[in-house]
């Protein structure tokens, strides 16, 4: 029970957070020029009063603003996302329908980056001043520094248009028809490229991080009296230095982790990967409110939720927060 | 852009072989950009689902690249010499894709009901029927209220597409389950939709005419980024890039790629011409003189040269010269910064300020604004560009809320189609960005462009559009600019891709992959 008070408190206050970013979600959306109907018929490349009136009123636009807010917020209390008229489809199922490949991509990147980015951080300081801890802080500003899509865009063109290794596009080979492990290979395949370019931002972070906080810590009393005891050098920055250094890095893979159902939408435009920050993107060119809506209280959620989560990481990796709260 | 020297040892064996004999089979990808929000071309007319949805519905008529209707669903049909009775007489044996049989019942829904109330473009053309009734199975009779001189042009899959009554009768179009898995009479049936991937139509077999369609399927795919649509139509990952799914340096650097050919084909029907509407109400553009001097200081070669890689044409006024009753005996208005200057000046601009919204439909539009703000100021006029999102866009234009505002339309073969609606007075209407939106007005032109619409002999309705282009061209409603030529590339062992007026969007049943 005393782990559990707490974070019931949290999750009570969570809720109204997530309500207070639907309503505002909902002003915002609504502030900006255009609505669902306009585009519509100006897509249609024609379009009399009788249509944009036959949109608004299909999509409860033709109701006073009050009324659709009051709607709004009453259906998402009852977890109920809409309908997304624009694609003829509830907008849970749209959402669901990303999800599988959404997650595919940026919790790939999230573990390379992570792992990766710990491992070489540790590596690094490890080798402090030597000539390898350079190349591989150079090497990690320079990923830090170097756009996205940039970045993304000439991965395909090394990778796959000049050498041909592996697949640009999709997240599979389109009419393929692969099964079983044959499948599991192909999409493999065409995640490495946005894996990894997705990756490379966040290795770089966590790398420069590890790398920082583990120095700090190095010069702490307890080190010195770790190394007194006559402890070898890789068990003390594993068991005494990491343990310490790991927190920052932590709140920082909380935050990356509250972004891995929001998508990414760079990545997956470039890719062409079917996630779910394209359908957000092109959801708000078309102003498909309760489809953006719908996403963005989906991710707010799990920004929360992982926000939660690493509280309770933090009580594992270092016992005195949770003692003191 | 021809055969060049990689393949041409290949395509000669190939020809040596089958001299010129269309070969069945085969799969073609072809990019479709953005993604289509739907299929069901009844209640979505956008580029994107015309593209897709072409291959799965059909119109009674197809249109030659001279715009002359050539037979679709319809095998033949007669004109009253009045130009009152339409009679249609269908194709035998056409069934729909779920195996249920096609026939003047479905297009007396389709037309009459249906489209009636979806479809706002065709609305505007249904206003002058009397009647459309089904006499037999296979007979299908359009009865007009007064002539209608272009109605023999509304019969396109896009305008008209045949919707299937068996399973729209009586339901609420918008939300049938049916428009996720749509069911036309064309050569392609849906097979599947991976949303965000890609769209994949199968051959349908029983087609009803023999041998077509020769591909087995062909996918669509979503690639939504536009350079990494132009490496995979060079990785081979496409076969096919539909007009304006590249940017245009890109469409210079992939023809020149082995093997690759384009063409500016299939665009007859819908003739695009680019214009920035000037607004006629208010601030300087409400000076006829202001809106001449626009015309005189725009290099609109240079335009078209650089800014469209040499793609397009310069236009004479308000008909493209593609379409139907076009006259060039207009004023011109050559590139002439100081007839454009001599202009402002007799009207006493002050240096007001006139904001441009440009189309934000890419890098090439937003580089054209940029020209024609340089030609512009080079002339003494003063102006800021105003950027904005498709939605933004929308509703600035359709709320009149800018002082010139570029944009393209299509004009579907004939000036009472695709002209006149952005430019006589009934057609002012707040809302849409697809009418009159500048706000010109003359009367004793509205008139003129009324009675052309409602003459049947083709010598009386030319007389009729070249009087109209004389006297509107004086008067630069709007800034004419270019009319928009969008290339096809696609990979030269790929044939008969374009064979209409409509191009890509009139289903791709001639098209046939050479092994």
């Amino acid at each position: 029970m005393a782990v559990l008070a707490p974070i019931l408190g949290r999750l009570v206050k969570a809720l109204i957070t997530l309500l207070a970013i639907a309503v505002l979600n909902f002003f915002l959306i609504h502030a900006a020029p255009g609505d669902p109907a306009v585009v519509l018929a100006g897509e249609a490349g024609a379009a009399d009063e009788q249509m944009i009136a036959q949109l608004r009123e299909r999509f409860g636009l033709d109701q006073p603003f009050h009324v659709q807010l009051g709607s709004y917020v009453w259906n998402i209390v009852r977890l109920d996302f809409g309908y997304s008229f624009r694609q003829g489809a509830p907008v849970l199922d749209l959402i669901l329908e990303r999800l599988p490949a959404t997650l595919i991509l940026t919790l790939t990147a999230f573990v390379i980056s992570l792992t990766l980015g710990i491992a070489l951080g540790v590596a690094a300081s490890a080798r402090v001043g030597k000539a390898s801890d350079s190349v591989l802080t150079t090497l990690a500003l320079l990923f830090y520094a170097t756009p996205l899509y940039w970045a993304a865009l000439m991965a395909v063109l090394v990778f796959s248009v000049e050498l041909g290794w592996l697949p640009g596009f999709g997240y599979e080979t389109v009419g393929a028809g692969y099964s079983g492990l044959a499948r599991i290979w192909d999409v493999i395949k065409h995640l490495i490229l946005p894996a990894s370019t997705l990756g490379l931002f966040f290795m770089a972070v966590y790398m420069r991080m590890t790398r920082a906080s583990m120095l700090e810590v190095a010069q702490m009393d307890f080190v010195k009296t770790a190394r007194a005891k006559g402890l070898s050098g890789p068990v003390i920055r594993r068991r005494h230095i990491l343990r310490n250094a790991i927190l920052p890095v932590v709140t920082l893979a909380g935050l990356q982790a509250g972004q891995l159902v929001g998508g990414a939408v760079l990545t997956e435009t470039v890719f062409a990967w079917p996630g779910i920050g394209r359908l957000m993107f092109e959801s708000l060119a078309a102003r498909d409110y309760n489809t953006i809506l719908g996403v963005f209280l989906v991710s707010a959620a799990m920004v929360i939720v992982f926000n939660i989560l690493t509280d309770l990481v933090y009580r594992l990796v270092d016992p005195r927060i949770g003692a003191r709260a | 852009m021809q055969y060049l020297k990689a393949t041409t040892f290949l395509i000669a064996a190939a020809f040596a072989g089958h001299a010129f004999a269309q070969e069945a089979g085969g799969r073609l990808d072809i990019v479709v950009q953005p993604e289509p929000p739907g299929l069901m071309l009844g209640l979505v007319q956008n580029g994107p689902t015309q593209l897709v949805a072409g291959d799965i519905y059909e119109g009674l008529l197809r249109y030659t690249t001279d715009l002359e209707p050539e037979p679709g669903l319809a095998e033949s049909w007669e004109i009253s010499e009045d130009g009152l009775t339409y009679t249609f007489h269908l194709h035998e044996g056409v069934k729909w894709h779920d195996g249920e049989p096609f026939t003047a019942e479905d297009v007396v829904f389709s037309a009459d009901v249906f489209l009636r109330e979806t479809h706002a473009r065709l609305r505007a053309s249904l206003a002058y029927v009397d009647t459309i009734t089904a006499p037999d199975d296979l007979t299908v009779v359009f009865k007009l209220k007064e002539p209608f001189g272009p109605f023999i042009s509304v019969f396109e899959v896009g305008t008209m597409p045949m919707i299937p009554k068996h399973i729209y009768e009586g339901t609420d179009y918008a939300t049938n389950e049916m428009n996720a898995t749509p069911i036309g009479t064309g050569p392609f049936k849906f097979e599947a939709w991976e949303k965000g991937s890609y769209i994949h139509l199968v051959k349908n077999e029983d087609y009803y005419v023999d041998g077509l369609p020769y591909l087995d399927e062909v996918y669509y795919r979503v690639i939504p980024d536009a350079a990494s649509r132009a490496v995979a139509f060079e990785t081979g990952e496409v076969d096919v890039l539909p007009g304006g799914s590249v940017e245009n340096w890109d469409v210079a650097r992939l023809t020149e790629m082995d093997g690759v050919c384009s063409t500016g084909s299939g665009w007859e029907f819908f003739a695009p011409l680019a214009w920035m509407w000037l607004n006629n109400r208010e601030g300087p553009t409400s000076d006829v003189r202001f809106r001449q001097a626009i015309m005189y200081a725009m290099d609109r070669e240079f335009v078209r040269d650089v800014v469209w890689n040499g793609f397009g044409k310069i236009p004479t006024g308000p008909v493209a010269s593609a379409t139907n009753f076009y006259s060039d005996d207009v004023t011109q208005y050559d590139y002439d910064p100081d007839k454009a200057k001599a202009l402002l000046e007799e009207m006493g601009y002050d240096g007001e300020t006139v904001r441009v919204l440009p189309l934000p439909y890419g890098e090439t539009w937003q580089r054209w604004a940029e020209a024609v703000r340089q030609n512009l100021s080079e002339v003494g006029i003063n102006v800021e560009i105003d950027s904005t999102d498709v939605a933004g866009w929308n509703e600035k234009t359709s709320q009149w809320d800018y002082d010139m505002a570029f944009t393209y339309l299509y004009q579907y073969g004939d000036p009472a189609l695709g002209v006149s609606r952005n430019y006589t007075a009934d057609r002012i209407q707040k809302g849409s960005p697809w009418n009159n939106v500048e706000g010109y007005e003359n009367p004793g032109l509205d008139a003129k462009w009324a009675a052309a619409a409602t003459m049947t002999d083709a010598a009386e309705r030319q007389a009729a559009y070249d009087e109209i282009q004389k006297e509107i061209v004086d008067d630069v409603p709007v800034a004419w600019l270019l009319e928009l030529e969008f290339p096809t590339i696609y990979r030269c062992n790929v044939h008969d891709l374009v064979t209409t007026g409509i191009g890509l969007n009139d289903g791709i049943r001639n098209a046939w992959i050479e092994q």
